[in-house]
């Protein structure tokens, strides 16, 4: 894959896929050459550390993640995306969380197909289905593209993206529609929640939106109909937006 | 055989939710040694919904923190007999709580008495449409007791919450602003209604444009210093926008822990005790008399608790199992229509239609309490003629915000893109900007919608799950779709932007995926006959009298509105009648 540099003056999104790159661990990145990414300090996201090392998923989830995250939820003239606020990190620790490992679930067999209406049927767990997914996805791409999918061109893995939305893509071990699923409902809990849980560092979906936070106590407010709320968010850790 | 057996006691309550709590607050005066059993862990204002910590929609909202665990426990599920049933696996439609203050304390706070219509739904039906009204295969019933005779139990609960609400009907006189459909009410709400909302404001107008009566939704949210007939004193509401699903760290919102446990712990004659998982009710050997009940503790050893009066206030799923895994009552058999316990299930049936606004109409939809809601009760139950509208039941419909969760509450049109810088777009340009108009409606009991022990699944403890069959019928589907064009006449004039309308069609099947509501109802019927009750009027047992059943289980058919003012004064005149007749002359208070 070859980036541009950085006096290239690449797009924003860009800008930022690169600096989520630069967060993958030192030992992943050295095997694979992508070091050259690695930011100065200064360009640093300002949300996340960068020196998070995944629980759960290895290099190369590690990678894909990244990418596709920057992909569902980029950073763009609205504010920043999803991998600078942190989500993978949030997905990451909720992978070694119960519900990661399914235990909020009834996950007692026997298991059956059935109708949509009778909801969730597939004995995989998060985990099981982010490490079989990513899988799924990058052995596509490596026999699509000979790559694998953080190496493509943002069109590409667009199409890979809309290719598992659609349950194109599927192997023995899992549908792409119920991967993609998961991936983009996990996106959205760790851009839209509560820093504490790793995603929303700057707070900035809250910022965008308009919600304010965990400051509960709107009497004010509820008095006032149809005026805008005049304060910025704040997080249940006094975090406030940037 | 019990490892461990427990010295006896007079009265063991099984569920400590809202009908438990105040079942064991009525009956701690009298000197009874009172045990109540919790399966799940133990929770109060502080420390366990402290404020910030508690603003946290992704573990209260999302993964559902104060919920019943369903890898320990759920329901099984099937449309018809002919289906075998699956697991409710990951919850979504409707949400059974756990713990101390139960389904009580992360419920939304709507506080409706029912219409006298909804208690005497069958007889009602016949006098004014004739019997050929009713379809063969619902088994609408009545009510056992009058709305007369529930009135003074109504008001104690709405004082028991510090209820807000406007009253519509004083002793008969309508009352401009409140709601002109209610049964008279002998006294006011004890604190002012909550405020209107601008989506409630919008609602209101266009409702009245039409010739309807909206009025705000009577809420046990505390408006004004309250302090209730238990001597406890609320707090007074700061529409924080964390009710549903959360405990409500500002002592506000009506539940055990705000309204009745502090009451309760001065009493030594009182003792709760958490991680008690109840697994069967024990009877002695003629089946018709129960010696107490067996449970599960934290350390997992099985204990037997003696008592000399059982009182069922577990969630209406879990009584309705119980009953069923100790034998207490016959089942339901829907071949033959033969046996009670399981018998009319019922749901609700809700709709509702998005707006979507510009710029420049702010909804804020973060500052709300579970129950800010601008509601029109003029399709309700008997409060309009059906004769021409072929279905029993009806609807409330309503302008209502819960909170503004970003992750669940979430509005975005259906043409928005649903990733990339497309949905960033949506959510910025939607999330303050757009508001709902929906019902909630009533559900008839059939022969064929009924629970059961289901043969394959069970739970951690080995029991059978319980097995739901349900579907949505053609009364409900025809009732919903004729709401759904009240409702839409009410948007149209309302004239948003855009609007997307999301009512059921008359091909509509059950969907346990989506969140509807967690009023699941009956299974364990209150009646005048025992050949089509569990319960009499006073929710005992007519099979084993010193069982006492407590909660939505005992609702014949389920009702338009949200049912907790119904249960807990149901609770309340029950635990009068043990109180004041059965513990003189423990035994059936209504013959057979």
């Amino acid at each position: 894959m070859s980036l541009k540099k950085p006096e290239e003056q690449p797009s924003g999104r860009r800008r930022f896929l690169q600096k989520s790159l630069s967060l993958i661990p030192l030992a992943a990145a050295a095997s694979t050459g992508v070091v050259s990414l690695s930011s100065p300090a200064a360009d640093k996201p300002q949300g996340v550390l960068s020196d998070y090392v995944p629980a759960y998923f290895n290099d190369k989830e590690w990678k894909f993640l990244l990418a596709a995250l920057d992909r569902l939820i980029p950073a763009d003239a609205n504010g920043p995306g999803a991998v600078s606020e942190g989500v993978q990190v949030f997905i990451d620790k909720q992978m070694e969380l119960p519900y990661g490992y399914g235990r909020l679930w009834y996950m007692q067999g026997p298991f059956a197909d059935s109708i949509p209406e009778m909801g969730y049927q597939s004995h995989l767990v998060p985990r099981d289905t982010y490490r079989l997914g990513i899988a799924l996805a990058d052995q596509h791409c490596q026999q699509q593209y000979q790559k694998d999918f953080y190496q493509l061109e943002t069109a590409q893995q667009e199409e890979v993206l809309h290719a598992l939305e659609a349950d194109k893509l599927r192997n023995d071990a899992i549908h792409g529609k119920q991967f993609f699923e998961q991936l983009l409902e996990n996106a959205k809990e760790g851009y839209l929640a509560d820093p504490i849980h790793g995603g929303n560092q700057t707070l900035a979906s809250w910022k965008m939106i308009g919600f304010p936070g965990a400051r509960a106590d709107f009497v004010d407010t509820v008095q006032q109909p149809n005026k805008p709320y005049p304060l910025g968010p704040v997080s249940i850790s006094s975090k406030r937006s940037v | 055989m019990a490892a461990v057996k427990k010295a006896p006691v007079d009265v063991v309550i099984v569920g400590f939710g809202w009908t438990g709590s105040l079942m064991a607050m009525e009956l701690a005066s009298s000197g009874l040694n009172i045990v109540a059993l919790e399966r799940g862990e133990n929770r109060d204002t502080y420390p366990d919904f402290s404020y910030p910590r508690i603003a946290d929609e992704l573990t209260y909202g999302i993964r559902l923190k104060l919920f019943q665990n369903a890898s320990k426990e759920t329901v099984t599920v099937r449309h018809t007999t002919q289906e075998t049933a699956l697991p409710y696996r990951r919850f979504g439609s409707f949400l059974p709580g756990d713990g101390v203050g139960g389904a009580g304390t992360h419920w939304n706070g709507q506080l409706w008495r029912p219409l006298e219509a909804d208690l005497k739904m069958r007889s009602t039906v016949i006098e004014k449409y004739g019997a050929d009204f009713i379809p063969k295969d619902m088994t609408v019933q009545d009510y056992p007791f009058t709305y007369d005779e529930m009135e003074p139990y109504f008001d104690k609960f709405e004082k028991i919450c510090g209820a807000a609400g406007q009253v519509g009907n004083l002793n008969g006189e309508k009352v401009e602003g409140g709601n002109p459909f209610e049964s008279p009410r002998k006294n006011g709400y004890p604190t002012k209604p909550l405020e209107t909302l601008y989506a409630g404001e919008l609602f209101s107008k266009a409702a009245k444009q039409l010739g309807y009566h909206p009025f705000e939704c009577p809420a046990a949210n505390c408006t004004e210093a309250w302090t209730n007939p238990y001597n406890v004193q609320l707090g007074v509401c700061n529409y924080c926008g964390y009710c549903e699903r959360f405990g409500c760290f500002n002592y506000s919102k009506g539940s055990p822990q705000s309204c009745v446990i502090p009451a309760l712990k001065p009493f030594s004659n009182f003792e709760l005790r958490t991680q008690a998982h109840v697994i069967r009710v024990n009877t002695d050997s003629s089946g018709k008399k129960a010696t107490g009940v067996t449970y599960i503790d934290a350390q997992g050893n099985e204990v037997e608790q003696p008592a000399d009066l059982v009182i069922l206030s577990a969630f209406q799923l879990h009584n309705v199992r119980l009953l069923l895994l100790s034998k207490i009552g016959k089942p339901y058999d829907p071949q033959t229509g033969d046996g009670v316990v399981g018998r009319n299930y019922a749901y609700q049936m809700t709709g509702g239609i998005k707006l979507f606004y510009d710029n420049d109409n702010w909804f804020n939809p973060f500052a709300a309490t579970g129950a800010t809601s601008t509601v029109i009760d003029d399709f309700n139950a008997e409060n309009f003629d059906h004769s021409k509208v072929g279905f029993v039941g009806g609807a409330t419909i309503s302008a209502a915000f819960s909170g503004g969760r970003p992750i669940q509450q979430m509005g975005i049109p259906k043409d928005a893109p649903r990733w990339g810088s497309g949905w960033k777009q949506a959510i910025k340009d939607n999330y303050l900007h757009n508001m709902n108009v929906g019902s909630s409606g009533s559900v008839m009991p059939y022969k064929q919608c009924y629970l059961d022990l289901d043969p394959t699944y069970r739970d951690i403890y080995g029991q059978p799950l319980l097995r739901m069959t349900f579907d949505w019928q053609q009364n409900e589907l025809k009732m919903t779709n004729f709401i759904k064009d009240k409702a839409e006449e009410i948007v149209k004039v309302m004239n948003p932007k855009h609007y997307e309308v999301g009512f059921k069609t008359l091909n509509s099947h059950y969907d346990v995926r989506p969140y509807q509501s967690t009023h699941t109802t009956g299974g364990a019927v209150m009646g005048d006959d025992p050949r089509t009750s569990v319960v009499n009027k006073f929710l005992q047992s007519w099979d084993v009298p010193n069982v006492f059943v407590t909660g939505a289980c005992c609702f014949p058919q389920n009702l338009a509105y949200n049912p907790t003012g119904i249960v807990c004064a149901t609770a309340l005149f029950a635990a009068d009648a043990i109180r004041n007749r059965y513990l003189a002359n423990p035994g059936p208070l209504v013959q057979a």
